[in-house]
């Protein structure tokens, strides 16, 4: 099981076959996998658009504690790990 | 609101690419009477096919057939489907396609491939496949995916003859290398209707099979994904076909035809338009099979007052037909179905007969 096992220096990223796009008449961005389709909100897409397996997790909750002052670091962490863990349980993020 | 701006965007699009393939399945999917050749679409149709299906807001494009390898212009067509920004998925028997194909799909930018395998054992996946080997050039096409970094899904259909080993094709796939499973249980139409007796496996079979699949998913937790298509002949609740009723997916035959779902030629009385002479467009907003039973104007009780009629839109249509003789009638799987008995009943005619093979 990796939920709960990410470590802050791991470096998510999106696995060939996994594509973060936006389309107009789906209403959003859109995580697409190997026969699903997943709807990213607006703080996955704030996260997934930074998966791309250059930044660390701890690097991720850094720039967005910088880009949304006032949501406490610890939070911000929170809701990361809890989505990276989620993503890559379902193979649609690889950690490095 | 107004019908137009309440009408759903697809998401996907299965593009039966031809019906020809070297496999002769019994549970095949394909209609008893098959698209010929020389009515298959050529690579410049599906291309605009696919941009149609793009406009409309199709995020996924299906490459399914029969076996969509014994078109030689494959290559072509998946291009295609990258050029018009589709997530490209390749359904494949596994036979037919070389390492070099399959190299130049990956090039012009497939984005995934799914593997059917028949069983975890040699001969019986061969017997089931009518056709000797194909065994083994599955196995060999899935290390290819591997090797060539896409990802790889092994889809198993599960009925009576291989239902015992739903653990050992699970780690079969595994083995393979694939990041997805699909276990899906027969549903019967096409072909697999013609075999039903043949391949029903028993209530307690069903029931064991779904208990190890969760048992599966549990012990291979973020190694890989199961998905289940439920037998539906021992439920008491419809699955929500196709999501509804032209609500999300569009279906083109080889021949240009678009239906709904790809059991729907079933249903009599029910008029298709063809690529050939609309747009997809105008098919998805205007067809009369897409609009005979979208929404849920068209019910009648017990669905229309069922509180889950926006949630299973009345199970399936082509099953409603089937078993019932009314396509608007609620779909027999339903507990609050009258012809629910018949379901059961149907279920418990099994025969050891041989199959009678898909063929053209």
């Amino acid at each position: 099981m990796q939920t709960g096992t990410i470590t802050p220096s791991a470096r998510p990223r999106l696995p060939r076959g996994v594509r973060l796009v936006h389309n107009e008449a789906q209403g959003g961005w859109i995580l697409l996998a190997p026969e699903r389709v997943f709807k990213a909100d607006a703080i996955a897409h704030e996260i997934l658009k930074r998966c791309t397996g250059e930044a660390s997790v701890d690097q991720i909750v850094d720039e967005l504690a910088k880009a949304f002052a006032g949501a406490p670091r610890e939070r911000i962490h929170e809701d990361v790990v809890k989505l990276i863990g989620g993503l890559a349980d379902k193979k649609l993020l690889e950690l490095s | 609101m107004n019908v137009a701006a309440a009408l759903p965007a697809p998401l996907g699009l299965l593009a039966e690419l031809t019906h020809r393939c070297p496999l002769g399945c019994p549970y095949c999917s394909n209609p008893l009477a098959l698209d010929s050749r020389s009515d298959e679409l050529d690579a410049a149709s599906w291309a605009r096919v696919f941009r149609e299906a793009a406009s409309l807001g199709v995020l996924q494009v299906h490459l399914s057939g029969g076996e969509p390898a014994a078109r030689r212009d494959l290559k072509d067509i998946v291009a295609a489907a990258r050029d018009a920004g589709l997530y490209s998925n390749l359904i494949t028997s596994g036979v037919g396609l070389t390492p070099q194909a399959l190299n130049g799909l990956a090039d012009a930018g497939l984005d995934h491939v799914q593997i059917s395998i028949q069983d975890s054992e040699q001969s019986s996946a061969d017997n089931i496949a009518g056709y000797k080997g194909a065994f083994a050039r599955k196995n060999a096409l899935a290390a290819e995916v591997v090797k060539l970094g896409l990802p790889l899904t092994v889809n198993v259909v599960v009925h009576r003859a291989n239902i015992g080993r739903v653990e050992a094709m699970v780690d079969m796939a595994l083995a393979l290398g694939a990041g997805r499973v699909e276990i899906a249980h027969v549903q019967y139409y096409g072909w697999a209707l013609k075999n039903r007796a043949a391949l029903m496996p028993t209530r307690e079979q069903v029931e064991q099979a779904v208990g190890q699949v969760e048992a599966l998913r549990t012990r291979h937790h973020g190694r890989i994904v199961i998905d289940a298509v439920v037998p539906d002949y021992y439920a008491r609740f419809p699955k929500p076909c196709v999501g509804g009723w032209g609500r999300r997916s569009l279906n083109v035959t080889p021949a240009g035809k678009v239906l709904p779902c790809h059991a729907a030629e079933v249903i009599p009385g029910l008029e298709f338009w063809n690529v050939r002479q609309h747009s997809l467009n105008e098919i998805w907003r205007s067809s009369p099979a897409f609009m005979a039973f979208r929404g849920t104007d068209w019910m009648q009780e017990p669905c229309k007052s069922c509180a889950m009629k926006e949630k299973d839109f009345g199970g399936c249509r082509c099953q409603a037909f089937l078993i019932a003789g009314d396509a608007r009638a609620a779909d027999p799987v339903c507990h609050l179905s009258p012809h629910h008995a018949l379901v059961a009943e149907l279920a418990a005619v099994r025969e050891d007969v041989p199959y009678d093979y898909r063929h053209s």
